[in-house]
């Protein structure tokens, strides 16, 4: 038997957009173990919630996370939103929605990408973010903001959106879909695609639930998970939906999730420009938070959780997020065991590690 | 043929016009709504602070007795709060960001000089 030696994969890595360590215990090409560490980023968001206005705080907190910014910024306002009692008029609750879904398309696009080129697909990779491009140019359009948006604030929304500007951005998407299925089909019925990724890093039902994962890796795997479902905070009551869920559990199935739900984001948005009510996009805050609130939220990646609790100061007494990237890193090392190293940045890729967010 | 699927679409971008801006040759095109820079008239501003109270990353100082107003547009986040919290409407966002500076120097508005 040979010896087993100790590979460090990252912080630094091509595949990696952001940085992790992981040392992958290997006998020959097999990965026996993988260990991994991170802490590279790590800012002290949390803390920093004592020191910052619970009203200006919503702009720190959509900074935890350069791809799900919105989600986070929307997250934060939530949870502070509970905790003081503000109902939230029901069109700033449409856009929130228009707004994350769009993130999600973004968010997903810039996986596919990453995913294409994790597996050396160069054309494919250009051509996802091509495609990203258009949705960021909705957001510079929508809010001022390619990434950071910072349209959320506590009660509602900073910034409404004219009829007309929501159905242009319907017609785009609309434009957008027979561009996209050409780039998703690729990802789905070429067979040197499907070879690299079918059967690599199988996570099953029972690992996704014992290990709590969530977001796309956990629906990948059969488990019927989507925050959507439940949310009252957003329109998601409103529109009609089935969370997209695949059975195989491996990296396949994860892309298969993810671009399912890309489609899903565009006819989510569809319909929330349909039933878009008239009316304000914010409510009066007055006085400051008492009470602590936990709320949950389906981002790209997973579910998110915040928790706030106030002290009927400005300041707040502690603000905690769980980011997704954070629930699935435990499944990431259940799918290394085992698999060969060449597999490795596909996996890594696979359970689309936010770090950033991760260390906040 | 299942192999050369995306073929067309590689033949395709090969004729087509690149998909990013050719900057700095072509200037790069903002939407009107576009956070860049924040941008002042310091003729009608009363020095009330509003600015500065709302401003997350503590970029804005404004002293109401010496009658100046002080930006660090390298700590300014963008989020447009001092603008939409303006009581006089003398602040606003410009499209165009930032332009890069060896020094992070602070811009410093007086009533009665422009910029100093």
């Amino acid at each position: 038997m040979a010896e087993t030696t100790v590979i460090p994969f990252g912080p630094q890595h091509p595949v990696l957009p952001e940085p992790v360590h992981i040392d992958l215990e290997m006998q020959d090409e097999k990965v026996l173990r993988a260990i991994p560490s991170i802490g590279y980023v790590h800012r002290g968001l949390e803390k920093l919630v004592e020191k910052r206005d619970y009203q200006k705080f919503v702009y720190v907190a959509e900074r935890i996370c350069g791809i799900c910014s919105f989600g986070h910024g929307w997250g934060y306002c939530r949870a502070v939103e509970g905790a003081m009692h503000i109902d939230v008029p029901p069109r700033a609750k449409y856009l929130r929605t228009i707004w994350h879904e769009l993130s999600r398309i973004h968010s997903h696009l810039l996986w596919l990408g990453l995913m294409a080129d994790a597996m050396g697909f160069e054309n494919l990779f250009m051509s996802s973010w091509r495609m990203r491009e258009k949705i960021l140019d909705i957001f510079e359009e929508t809010t001022g903001g390619r990434i950071i948006f910072s349209v959320c604030k506590i009660g509602g929304v900073r910034r409404d959106m004219e009829k007309g500007t929501l159905n242009s951005i319907v017609d785009r998407l609309t434009d957008m879909e027979a561009e996209l299925r050409v780039i998703t089909d690729e990802f789905l019925k070429e067979p040197t695609v499907i070879r690299r990724m079918s059967g690599v890093g199988v996570l099953s039902r029972e690992d996704a639930i014992e290990l709590c994962c969530v977001g796309p890796v956990a629906r990948a795997s059969g488990v019927v998970g989507d925050m959507r479902l439940i949310d009252t905070e957003g329109a998601y009551q409103d529109l009609s939906f089935e969370p997209c869920v695949a059975t195989e559990g491996d990296c396949l199935a994860r892309c298969k999730v993810r671009i399912a739900e890309l489609f899903q984001s565009i006819g989510l948005i569809r319909q929330a420009v349909e039933k878009v009510p008239d009316g304000e996009i914010a409510a009066l805050v007055r006085g400051n938070p008492k009470e602590e609130f936990f709320t949950r939220i389906e981002q790209p990646r997973g579910e998110a959780i915040y928790y706030v609790k106030g002290n009927g100061t400005k300041f707040l007494d502690r603000m905690r997020v769980r980011t997704p990237t954070n629930a699935n890193i435990p499944a990431l090392v259940r799918a290394l065991q085992g698999c060969d190293y060449a597999d490795v940045p596909m996996l890594v890729v696979t359970i689309d590690p936010c770090i950033s967010c991760t260390e906040r | 043929m299942a192999y050369l699927h995306f073929a067309r679409n590689v033949l395709a971008s090969m004729f087509r016009h690149p998909a990013t801006t050719e900057y700095p040759l072509a200037p790069r095109q903002y939407q009107n709504i576009t956070r860049g820079k924040v941008e002042i008239n310091i003729d009608d501003c009363i020095f009330c602070g509003m600015c500065m109270r709302t401003c997350p990353a503590d970029a804005i100082r404004v002293d109401r007795a010496g009658k100046t107003w002080e930006i660090n547009p390298f700590s300014c986040v963008q989020c447009g709060g001092c603008v939409e919290h303006c009581p006089k409407k003398c602040l606003k966002m410009d499209t165009n960001y930032t332009k890069p500076s060896e020094k992070k120097t602070e811009m410093v508005f007086h009533a009665d000089t422009p910029q100093t």
